[in-house]
Order: C-alpha cells, then sequence, then structure tokens
C-alpha cells in the first residue's frame, strides 16, 4: 500500500489521459487526423464534439448484459415481490374499513406506550384520509403496502450492513461512499433501472424505496454502535462476552433509540419515494396528485396532497413515539429526548 | 507464594503509529518530549511489576500517569507495544479469541473507574452479568447475584435501572458485579472513589477480610494514600507512565525514591502506619541510657496506640514479640525521627 501512495497522482493523470484517448478514438466526430486540432483551433471555442466520454453507451451495454445473464433473478424478485405485495393489498382492502382503521388506532396504541395524545391524532389522521375522498382509501392502502415492504427489505438488509460497518473499519470505508452516492443521485433515476428490470407497477417503486431509504438506517445503525460507551463495552469484554453475546446483550440494545431513528427517517423517506413513483404507474394516493396535476385541477391536486401528509404523520407518530419510548427504556431517565 | 501477574518491561504508547515512536521512548524521552515532537502519548514507559499470589497490589498516581492504562493490560483490554504480561505463567499475549475469553471469564473480574455499568439492564442483572455470559442457570445467576448485591449494602434496589441510582450505589454495584464471578484474580480501579468516608471504610474492611479468608490477589488503583497504606501489600507508584518506585507501604513512607513520592507521602499520618518493629533499635545495638520508666509494647503495634502514653510519662519503650521475649528498644530519639516528614532518601526536611 505504502508503495503506491507515492504514485498515486501519477496514476490517477494516466487514468485521466486513456479516458481522454479513449473518448477520442471512439468519437464519430474527430477530426480526420490529430494534426488538424493544432492548425484549426476553432475547437478552443465551444466544448468540442468529439471530447465525450462515451459512459452512456457503456451503462446501456452493461445493462443490456445485465437483463440477459441475469434476468431469470429479476424475474424471481419481481415474482416474490409482487406476490407479497398482491396479498397484503388484497387483504388489507378487503377488510371492513373500521377494523383497518381501529387496528391502526390500537397500533398507535401500544407503539406509543399508551399515550392518549398520539393516539387520538393517529385516529384523527386515519379517519380523514377516506373522509378527504372515499376513493383514497384504497388507495393510501396500496401506498402504505408499498412502504412498508419497503421498510421491511430495508430493515432485513440494511441492520445487518450497519452492523458489519459498526464492527469492521475497512466494510465501513468501503461502503461510505456507496452510500454519500446513493443519496446523492436525484430519486428519479432510481426509477428508470426499477422499470427496465421490473416493469412498471408497485415492485421498482418497492426497489427505489429501499436504495433511496436503506442508507440513513444502515448509518444510523452504524453510528448507534460505534456512539455505545466505551467502557461499557469493556466492561462486556472484561467478564468474558463473546462477539455473539456483546453484539446482542450490550451493543444492540444501546443502540436501539439510534436504530428507531434511523426507522423513522427511513419511513418518511419511503413516504416521499412512493408518491414521486406514481410517476412510472405505481398505483397509489401519489397518482391522484398526478392526475390533478394533467388536468390542471388545483383543488385535486392538494387535496391529494393533504392525504398524503396525513399519511406521513400517521407513519412519523407510530415510529417516533416508539423510539421515544425505546430511548426511556435504554437510559431510564424520565425527561424525553427529541429523536429530530 | 508465587508470582501470579507478571508484568515486564511493558511500554504502551496511543497514537497513529506507536511502533516508530518506541525507539524514542526506549531511548529515555519523556512523555512530554514526546507528545511534543510526535503528538503521541505515552501510557506506560518501561513498566514491571510483579504480583505475588494472595497479596493486594496497589497501583498510585498522579491522574493521566498511567494507572488504567496498566490495569488494563493485565486482561489485556489493551494490547501493550512492547513488552509482556503474563498471569499464571501464561503470556496473554498469546491467547487466541477463545482461550481468552475464557481466560477473561474464569481468571479475573474487574471493577471500572467510571463504572462501566450497563443502562439496559437492572442492578440484579448487572452483578449476574459475569456468570450471565458464562452461561449459569438463571436460578444459580439470582442467588449468587443477591449475596453479593448483600455484600455491597444494596438489597431493596435490585430491580432498580443504574441512573436511578447515585455514584456511590452505581460504583457498589460495580464491585457487586466484580465480586459475583469469584475470579482468583480482580482489577479493580478506583474501585472505591466515589463512596462517601463511612461506606468506603466499611468496604475496606471487607475487602480486607475477603483478603484474610480468600487470598485473592488484587491489583487496587487508588488516589488515596491512607487508603493504599491500609489495602496494599506492595505499592507502586506511576509518574507520566514510568514506574518510580515499588515498595512495601513503609519502604514508600520511610524511603520515597524522589521528590515525586515524597510529595505523594508528605501529609500522611506517620504515627498510624508505623510499627514498633520498623523503628526500635536492636537490644544489642542500643548504646543510649535506660529511662526509669519503661512500657512494653508489642511488636506489631502502631507508633500512636503508645504514643500518648510516651507523651504522659517518659519512659523507655521496651519492643516485645507475642510470646513476650524482648526484640529492641525505642527512645525519644528514634520516635522524633521518625515522626518527622522526609525528603526523599529519607533526609529530613529542615
Ligand atoms: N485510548 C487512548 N487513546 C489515547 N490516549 C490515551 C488513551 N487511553 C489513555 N490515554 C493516555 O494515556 C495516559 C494515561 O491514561 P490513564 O487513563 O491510564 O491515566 P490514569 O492514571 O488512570 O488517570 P486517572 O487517575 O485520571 O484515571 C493519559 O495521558 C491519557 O491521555
Ligand atoms: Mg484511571
Amino acid at each position: 500500500m505504502e508503495k503506491y501512495k507515492k504514485y498515486i497522482n501519477l496514476i490517477y493523470l494516466a487514468i485521466f489521459v486513456g479516458m481522454v484517448v479513449m473518448a477520442y478514438t471512439t468519437s464519430k466526430y474527430r477530426p480526420e487526423s490529430v494534426f488538424v486540432l493544432f492548425t484549426d483551433l476553432s475547437w478552443l471555442g465551444d466544448w468540442p464534439k468529439w471530447l465525450d466520454f462515451p459512459l452512456m453507451p457503456f451503462l446501456n451495454k452493461w445493462f443490456d448484459i445485465l437483463i440477459v445473464k441475469y434476468g431469470i433473478m429479476f424475474e424471481g424478485i419481481n415474482f416474490f415481490l409482487l406476490g407479497i405485495y398482491g396479498q397484503m393489498k388484497n387483504f388489507l382492502v378487503g377488510l371492513p374499513w373500521p377494523i383497518v382503521m381501529i387496528s391502526v388506532i390500537l397500533l398507535a396504541y401500544f407503539a406509543s406506550g399508551k399515550q392518549m395524545g398520539t393516539t387520538i391524532m393517529v385516529g384523527f389522521c386515519v379517519f380523514f384520509l377516506g373522509f378527504l375522498s372515499p376513493r383514497y382509501w384504497d388507495k393510501c392502502i396500496m401506498t402504505t403496502t408499498i412502504v412498508v415492504i419497503g421498510m421491511l427489505l430495508c430493515l432485513v438488509i440494511g441492520i445487518p450492513i450497519g452492523i458489519a460497518m459498526a464492527r469492521n473499519k475497512k466494510v465501513r470505508n468501503a461502503l461510505l461512499p456507496i452510500l454519500d452516492l446513493m443519496q446523492t443521485i436525484p430519486s428519479f433515476c432510481y426509477l428508470i433501472p426499477g422499470i427496465l428490470l421490473f416493469g412498471l407497477g408497485a415492485v421498482p417503486a418497492i426497489v427505489a424505496i429501499f436504495v433511496y431509504a436503506v442508507p440513513p438506517l444502515i448509518r444510523l445503525t452504524d453510528l448507534g454502535i460505534r456512539l455505545v460507551d466505551k467502557e461499557v463495552i469493556e466492561a462486556a469484554e472484561a467478564f468474558g462476552a463473546n462477539k455473539k453475546q456483546k453484539l446482542w446483550g450490550v451493543q444492540l440494545p444501546l443502540a436501539l433509540p439510534n436504530i428507531m431513528q434511523g426507522i423513522n427517517q427511513c419511513t418518511m423517506m419511503s413516504l416521499a419515494m412512493v408518491v414521486i413513483a406514481s410517476m412510472i404507474g405505481t398505483r397509489g394516493i401519489g397518482d391522484e396528485v398526478l392526475l390533478g396535476l394533467q388536468q390542471l385541477n388545483v383543488g385535486m391536486a392538494t387535496e391529494a396532497g393533504i392525504a398524503i401528509v396525513l399519511l406521513a404523520i400517521i407513519f412519523d407518530r407510530i415510529t417516533q413515539s416508539y423510539g421515544e419510548r425505546m430511548q426511556e427504556r435504554v437510559h431510564h431517565t424520565k425527561e424525553k429526548v427529541k429523536l429530530k | 507464594m508465587s508470582t501470579k501477574i507478571e508484568i515486564k518491561n511493558v511500554y504502551k504508547i496511543f497514537g497513529e503509529n506507536p511502533a516508530k515512536v518506541l525507539p524514542m521512548v526506549q531511548e529515555g524521552a519523556t512523555k512530554e518530549e514526546v507528545l511534543e515532537q510526535t503528538g503521541h502519548t505515552v501510557g506506560l514507559d518501561n513498566v514491571s511489576i510483579n504480583v505475588q499470589e494472595g497479596e493486594t497490589f496497589v497501583c498510585m498516581g498522579l491522574s493521566g500517569s498511567g494507572k488504567s492504562t496498566l490495569i488494563r493490560h493485565i486482561n489485556r483490554l489493551i494490547d501493550p507495544t512492547a513488552g509482556e504480561v503474563s498471569v499464571e505463567g501464561t503470556n496473554v499475549m498469546q491467547l487466541d479469541q477463545k482461550s481468552l475469553i475464557e481466560f477473561r471469564r474464569h481468571k479475573m473480574s474487574m471493577v471500572f473507574q467510571r463504572f462501566g455499568l450497563f443502562p439496559h439492564k437492572t442492578v440484579i442483572q448487572n452483578v449476574g452479568y459475569g456468570l450471565e455470559v458464562q452461561g449459569k442457570e438463571k436460578n444459580e445467576i439470582e442467588k449468587v447475584a443477591m449475596e453479593k448485591i448483600d455484600a455491597v449494602g444494596l438489597i431493596g434496589f435490585e430491580h432498580m435501572y443504574p441512573n436511578q441510582l447515585s455514584g456511590g450505589m452505581q460504583q457498589r454495584v460495580g464491585l457487586a458485579r466484580a465480586l459475583a464471578t469469584n475470579t482468583d484474580i480482580m482489577l479493580m480501579d478506583e474501585a472505591f472513589s466515589a463512596l462517601d468516608p463511612l461506606i468506603r471504610s466499611d468496604m475496606q474492611k471487607q475487602l480486607i477480610d475477603l483478603q484474610a479468608e480468600l487470598k485473592k490477589t488484587i491489583v487496587f488503583i487508588t488516589h488515596d494514600l491512607d487508603e493504599s497504606l491500609r489495602l496494599g501489600d506492595h505499592i507502586g507508584i506511576l509518574n507520566g507512565g514510568r514506574l518510580v518506585q515499588v515498595g512495601t507501604p513503609i519502604e514508600i513512607i520511610m524511603k520515597p525514591a524522589d521528590d515525586y513520592v515524597a510529595a505523594f507521602v508528605k501529609d500522611v499520618n506517620r504515627a498510624k502506619v508505623i510499627k514498633a518493629k520498623i523503628i526500635m533499635v536492636s537490644p544489642q545495638k542500643f548504646k543510649g541510657t535506660k529511662n526509669s520508666n519503661t512500657i512494653k509494647v508489642n511488636e506489631d503495634a502502631f507508633l500512636d496506640e503508645f504514643l500518648p502514653k510516651v507523651c504522659l510519662t517518659p519512659a523507655t519503650i521496651e519492643v516485645v514479640d507475642k510470646s513476650g521475649n524482648l526484640k529492641g528498644y525505642i527512645t525519644d530519639k528514634e520516635l522524633s525521627k521518625a515522626l518527622t516528614k522526609t525528603h526523599s532518601n529519607g533526609v529530613v526536611k529542615s
């Protein structure tokens, strides 16, 4: 490693030169010979057409190979997720609405540690979803189902990755830039590969949610574990806890408030994503907004917008009040620590 | 008696590249110089100690002198930069992951300076933690944990969480947790520092009784000289990562190795720690004139036990052993010398 560090700048330079040469040689627009560049200096005016790195054709080729080679795998994922989605959606839509409403209220009641304020607020929000427009009820259920499945995917994959990151510095160094990338790429971009791999509908939305919402969960799991008091970890080690005992008995329980915060953020981002996903034909409350937009119907778009806000409040209150309770349980202080 | 813990030429340097800085430290650079020139912190600088089986070794030194660093080497919470640590003849650096865990479970327990309690576990779960990781039965864990909670006087608090207890109570939970695994070796990092004087004195007495009965090997860190004199069979004094003196309490008080140690011991109540046999002059060497009055004292008596008597009626003190045989004499001269504060190397302060 040490040996290479000295030459790192040279290596970067070589790569850069290589890229320029490649762009030049593959370009259709290059002049007949290189020497023309020295005699005709007009290319210094506007950005020359031949100075164009061929990333797009490269990615497209790569993507075609991906579809051909791993098509079966994506089919499988598609089939699996669509199956779960269909089952869950049909079940919830099939239930009489008062039962769904009461279930959500009960969930809020127990998640918040029997706080009446939160419960009543969530109850009102649920009621208003249907009250705004009867059409919204089923659409909100579809949206919720997608968010919940996306979230579960995030939990099952994100938390173990977070743990691996906290344990191993190399893993962390390798993953941090990838997480940064995942968070900075505009969320729209996730939809296109989603469509190509999984077609239109709920599955690309679920996949896009996963890619978009998993980074904060991974980060906060990692952070939560690393923030556990060093002497507490030392105490566990000093009494001979092995790695598993340390993780399950000490690190995870103490990181739980942070992980809950990650889950809360994850839900909010999922909801934002699922609304955008209505553009690729994902059915749900988002397409009401889209419809309003297309018809220039301000009332319709606003009404649907309000429904989305209500949905967000429901998700937020339930996950956040549960997180606060975890915090209390772990630190046993009465004072409330705000999660956001 | 055999050597239980052996620490041999241990160096510990904290920072980016300890191996690079090590030669500089080995050549005698001080902690300050190393920090200024390389940005590395010297934790320990060529420390060697032997702790015998069944003794209490007390480690003292100012804040930042490396006491906690030293004690963490014994159970390998910290790996040394150079040097060797062996416990019962086993080099702890050579243990693999599995044996290290077994070693920590059964050989030694530790009390932490900042307690290191598990905030999400109740007092009884905290105390039983050592047994829990060993995979003991729940009933047994609770039974032992309750015994130890009783021993540190926390009955009634067993279902509370650490954050609901005062600092001193938390410290006693840490103490009970270390006692619960009943290991041969106990590492106690300022184990009594947060206790009030009454409980502290009580805990010290319990520890002495425990020692008399079970003969554990204890490494004890403290800032309190009286405590170290009361508990320690040997005392080691650290300064800036270096071990400046190791000796029995009397050696430390009577012959401080340097000004640093002298400053440490200057305020101690000497009459309370010096025994008659330490300062007596043997009958053969005794040349002074005997006073007509004599007082017989046991050779193991502390000065403050017979000092008031001598002050009332000037007398020659005859030091005797248990069966009454004469062992030596003490006159005013020896008394005054013993009670005078000393500089390093036993020089009397003017
Ligand atoms: N993990 C660490 N990283 C860097 N430096 C450290 C670390 N642990 C200890 N040190 C340094 O090592 C030196 C000794 O620290 P140590 O904790 O052993 O002191 P101590 O004698 O126990 O002090 P106190 O009486 O305050 O507890 C200090 O200068 C400290 O800055
Ligand atoms: Mg310390």
